[in-house]
């Protein structure tokens, strides 16, 4: 493996990529909603229905949960548990829109854009193989998404225990649950949204069409997320690492598939 | 003996129905400019592609610098250079950027890098703008961008693809002269694909005319208008109170004069059968005690092969 390529491509690719609106905002702008302001507002709101008197229908929420769910709450105070509840477990699912969107959004605009830009036949005149240039195409893609994952993940702990702290008073997030959804299911998420737009952009004439065709990876996401407020099931440790190995294995498959259709020859007429 | 740089043999392409490279066999020896004519559509991309291992033949076989391009591409496409018809630079980078990135991608040394990007930069006059993103940038300048990237690792062979497509004259004729530099002094060996038979001419040593996939012509400039241009049009110069009398004689000489012939001022344009008829035609006139000042062959060039053959193969 020629390194020293790999490496040339991935940073050529993000060097373009922040160039690109389309690609920055959401970027900044996701994980602003969700990570800063979306803790303060359910916490806000968790609080403002304590004193409303609300808190029956919550209560009634709650009673719905799985009982593995309600004796992890069980350790917190009644006024505590819609809190924990609401900025532990349900916005765990929608953590993963964070991968899955920086991942293709990087990989639309390289893949896709880079056909759009028409810059792809100079790259396939150099020396690269194609094992290498696809893997420097997901390596950049796939570093960067994990790379602001993480440091999303870090601003969520931060402003989830700013935003629970009147309430709770102390510090009680991350849990194992969520170090096991950082390290295990991002990566798999971000790998997930890679291949998808891998494929997306093979038919896709340019970067926004692949983006929107490739979006509706973020449907199973939103499936967990509905599954969890629903009930039907909750984000516990087991089940996080079940749906992690899920991913992966699926990962596994689509970037064999992926890999074995990313040839020169074919680049040349779908890319 | 050498053996050639480029050498193919009955290499093919389809694509589905349509043959875009059809049989082709050639050779293109070391130090050559190769000119590599033909239409829009006529096979010349689809070479280059199959010569670099870019895309694989449907049959036949291609040899570069000696490798296989379909098993050894990596290893041949870091001796070999391309200019592709689009500049196909990232817009969004600099001069600069472009060039250090491909750099990587040659295995350049590193320590030779910035050195190797400021004098090609130099060398293109684009190191007063190297550092602004390429975007703003014009055509020209473009141009001669992903020409400096081609060249870039010191190819041994320069694969251009309408080089200068789209310059304005001063702009093409530099890239001309380099590519003329870079084969009779550097020795690197030049495949130009072209529409542009005036540039052909000028540059290339020997060329190959392609129509819909096929190759019909093949050699030098010269050979090629002797081969396929069978008339040939004299410049006639006698003394102006002759020249009534040469018009007659020239109708009565159908077999070597073909067709009305041309005045302008006091002198005639006729068009001749071949070049055998230039000595049989100047006997007549003097022997009809004509005064003839110059009798003079214009030469043919390839544009007239070019529509030569398009015609034969229409």
């Amino acid at each position: 493996m020629n390194t020293r390529a790999i490496l040339a491509i991935a940073r050529k690719d993000l060097k373009v990529a922040i160039q690109n609106k389309g690609v920055v905002l959401p970027i900044i702008i996701l994980p602003l909603v969700l990570f800063v302001i979306l803790p303060w507002i359910m916490a806000y709101a968790s609080s403002f229905t304590e004193t409303t008197g609300a808190s029956n229908d919550i209560g009634e929420l709650l009673a719905r949960m799985p009982a593995g769910l309600l004796h992890e709450l069980s350790g917190f105070a009644p006024n505590q548990q819609l809190i924990v509840f609401s900025l532990v477990y349900m916005l765990a699912p929608m953590f993963l829109i964070m991968p899955l969107m920086v991942s293709s959004v990087l990989a639309a605009d390289s893949f896709a854009g880079e056909k759009e830009r028409k810059t792809l036949e100079a790259l396939l005149y150099t020396p690269i193989t194609d094992q290498e240039l696809f893997a420097a195409k997901l390596l950049g893609s796939w570093t960067t998404a994990l790379a602001v994952t993480l440091l999303s993940f870090i601003v969520y702990a931060v402003m989830v225990n700013a935003a629970g702290w009147q309430s709770i008073g102390r510090i009680f997030f991350p849990n194992w649950m969520w170090i096991a959804l950082v390290v295990w299911v991002t990566p798999a998420v971000a790998g997930l949204g890679l291949v998808v737009m891998v494929f997306a952009s093979a038919r896709a004439q340019g970067f926004q069409d692949a983006y929107q065709t490739g979006g509706l990876v973020v449907l199973p996401v939103i499936a967990l997320m509905v599954g969890q407020v629903s009930g039907v099931m909750y984000f516990s440790l087991s089940v996080v690492m079940i749906v992690g190995l899920a991913i992966w294995l699926i990962d596994a498959v689509l970037l064999w598939f992926a890999s074995k259709s990313f040839r020169r020859s074919q680049l040349m007429t779908k890319f | 003996m050498v053996s050639p740089v480029i050498q193919t043999s009955s290499l093919t392409r389809h694509f589905g129905e349509i043959k875009a490279v059809d049989q082709l066999t050639l050779e293109v020896q070391a130090g050559e400019i190769f000119g590599f004519l033909g239409h829009n559509g006529a096979g010349k991309t689809t070479t280059v592609r199959l010569l670099n291992g870019v895309i694989e033949a449907t049959s036949g076989e291609a040899r570069v610098l000696g490798l296989n391009p379909q098993t050894q591409g990596s290893a041949l496409r870091a001796r070999t250079g391309v200019l592709t018809e689009t500049p196909s630079l990232d817009e969004r980078l600099t001069a600069r950027d472009n060039l250090s990135i491909y750099a990587d991608l040659y295995n350049f040394p590193r320590a030779d890098v910035s050195a190797r990007v400021h004098f090609l930069l130099t060398e293109f006059e684009l190191a007063e703008r190297a550092d602004e993103k390429v975007a703003g940038y014009s055509k020209g300048m473009k141009q001669r961008l992903a020409l400096a990237r081609a060249l870039l690792h010191k190819p041994e062979v320069l694969f251009l693809d309408e080089p200068t497509s789209g310059l304005d004259p001063v702009a093409a004729r530099h890239v001309n002269d380099l590519v003329e530099h870079l084969a009779r002094r550097e020795g690197c060996t030049v495949f130009l694909c072209t529409h542009n038979l005036v540039e052909a001419q000028k540059l290339c040593d020997r060329v190959a005319v392609m129509e819909h996939g096929h190759l019909v012509a093949l050699g030098t400039p010269s050979d090629l208008t002797r081969q396929y241009v069978k008339r040939l049009d004299v410049d006639l110069e006698v003394d102006p109170t002759q020249i009534e009398l040469v018009l007659q004689i020239v109708q009565g000489l159908p077999q070597l004069v073909s067709g009305p012939p041309k005045q302008k001022k006091d002198m005639l344009t006729l068009t001749l059968s071949g070049r055998k008829a230039i000595p049989e035609l100047l006997h007549i006139l003097v022997q009809k005690g004509l005064h003839v000042y110059r009798l003079a062959p214009q030469e043919a060039n390839l544009e007239e092969v070019y529509f030569a053959l398009h015609g034969n193969t229409q």
